[in-house]
C-alpha cells in the first residue's frame, strides 16, 4: 500500500489527464469544424463521437465512474438512465421525424 | 481493502477520513438519484431541440447566430473550473490548511462568473438580431435548453459561495465534507452537459 502523499499525487494525475484528454477533444472537435475536411454529415458524426468519448473521459476522471470499481448501485443508476434516455430520445427523433416527412 | 474502497461516485475520502467516508456513502448516493434524473431532464430537451431544428420560419437561423469563439472560450472556462473543483476537493481531502481548499474554490467560481458572463452577452447579441425565444420553434426549444444550463451553473456559484462561508465559520466537519464532495459531483455533471451543448448545439449548428 502507498502512503497518502502518493496516493494525493495520483490523484492530482488523474484530473491532470483527464483535463488533458478533454482539452484535447474539445480543440479537436472544433478544429474540425473550423477548418473542414469532409462532407458535413462526415463532420457532425465525427464531432458527435468525439462528444461520446468526452464524455466517458469526464466520467472516468472527474466522476470517478469505473467499471470494475465502482458501487455496484452507482453503476446500474447510470445503466438505467442510459436506457431511459436512449429510449426516450430516439423514440422523439424516430416519431416526429416520421411525422415531418408524411407532413411534406 | 475496506479503507481505499470506493463507496460512491466522485472523489472518496478513504484513507484520510474513514468516519465521513461511511457516512457519504448514502448522502451522496441520494444526490446522485437526482442528478441522473436531471441528465433525463437535459437529453429530453436536447430531443426537443433536435426535432425544432428546422423549424426557423424564415427567422434566424444556428448558422446566423452562433459564433465560434465565444462558445470555444466558455468551453474552456467550463473545462478548466471543473479541474480547479477536483483540485479543491483533492486540496479538502488531504491539506491540513483550509486556504488552499478556498483558494481553488475561488478560481472555480471566478471561472463559473467568466462563463455565466459571456453566456449572457451571447443572449444579449441574439436579442439584438430579433432571435427572441417567441421568434420560432427552433429558437424556443434553443433558449430552453441552454439557459436552463446557465441557470444551473447560476445557481452552482451559489453554491460554492455558501460552501466557502461554510468552510470559513464551521470548518471541515463530516457535514461540510459531504457537502463539499456532492458540490463538486454537481459541477463536474455541468461540465459534462456544457460538452454536449457545444456539440450538439453550437458545432452542429457551425458546421458548414
Amino acid at each position: 500500500m502507498s502512503g497518502p502523499r502518493d496516493t494525493r499525487r495520483d490523484e492530482i494525475r488523474s484530473y491532470g489527464i483527464g483535463y488533458g484528454l478533454a482539452l484535447g477533444l474539445t480543440g479537436a472537435a472544433f478544429a474540425i469544424v473550423h477548418w473542414p475536411g469532409f462532407v458535413s454529415t462526415t463532420t457532425l458524426v465525427v464531432v458527435l463521437g468525439l462528444a461520446l468519448v468526452q464524455i466517458v473521459v469526464h466520467f472516468r476522471f472527474f466522476l470517478h465512474i469505473s467499471l470494475p470499481r465502482s458501487a455496484r448501485d452507482d453503476l446500474q443508476l447510470i445503466l438505467f438512465s442510459t436506457l431511459i434516455v436512449i429510449l426516450m430520445v430516439s423514440g422523439t427523433l424516430i416519431i416526429l421525424f416520421n411525422l415531418r416527412a408524411r407532413m411534406m | 481493502m475496506s479503507a481505499s474502497e470506493v463507496r460512491h461516485a466522485g472523489l472518496n475520502l478513504g484513507n484520510t477520513d474513514e468516519l465521513t467516508h461511511e457516512q457519504a456513502e448514502s448522502a451522496i448516493f441520494g444526490f446522485w438519484v437526482f442528478l441522473m434524473s436531471d441528465a433525463v431532464l437535459f437529453a429530453l430537451l436536447f430531443a426537443t431541440y433536435g426535432v425544432m431544428l428546422p423549424a426557423t420560419v424564415g427567422g434566424p437561423t444556428p448558422a446566423s447566430e452562433y459564433k465560434m469563439l465565444p462558445a470555444f472560450l466558455e468551453t474552456l472556462e467550463l473545462l478548466t473550473s471543473s479541474f480547479t473543483f477536483g483540485m479543491a476537493t483533492v486540496a479538502m481531502k488531504h491539506a491540513a490548511s483550509r486556504g488552499e481548499l478556498l483558494g481553488w474554490m475561488g478560481v472555480t467560481l471566478i471561472l463559473g462568473g467568466a462563463f455565466l458572463g459571456m453566456e449572457l452577452n451571447d443572449f444579449v447579441t441574439m436579442f439584438g438580431d430579433g432571435a427572441f425565444p417567441t421568434r420560432s420553434g427552433y429558437l424556443s426549444s434553443f433558449f430552453a435548453l441552454v439557459p436552463l444550463h446557465g441557470l444551473h451553473v447560476f445557481f452552482g456559484s451559489i453554491w460554492i459561495i455558501v460552501m466557502m462561508i461554510q468552510v470559513v465559520t464551521f470548518g471541515l466537519d463530516a457535514r461540510v465534507k459531504i457537502n463539499i464532495l456532492r458540490l463538486g459531483l454537481f459541477w463536474h455533471f455541468l461540465d459534462i452537459v456544457w460538452v454536449a451543448i457545444f456539440s450538439v448545439v453550437y458545432l452542429q449548428g457551425l458546421i458548414q
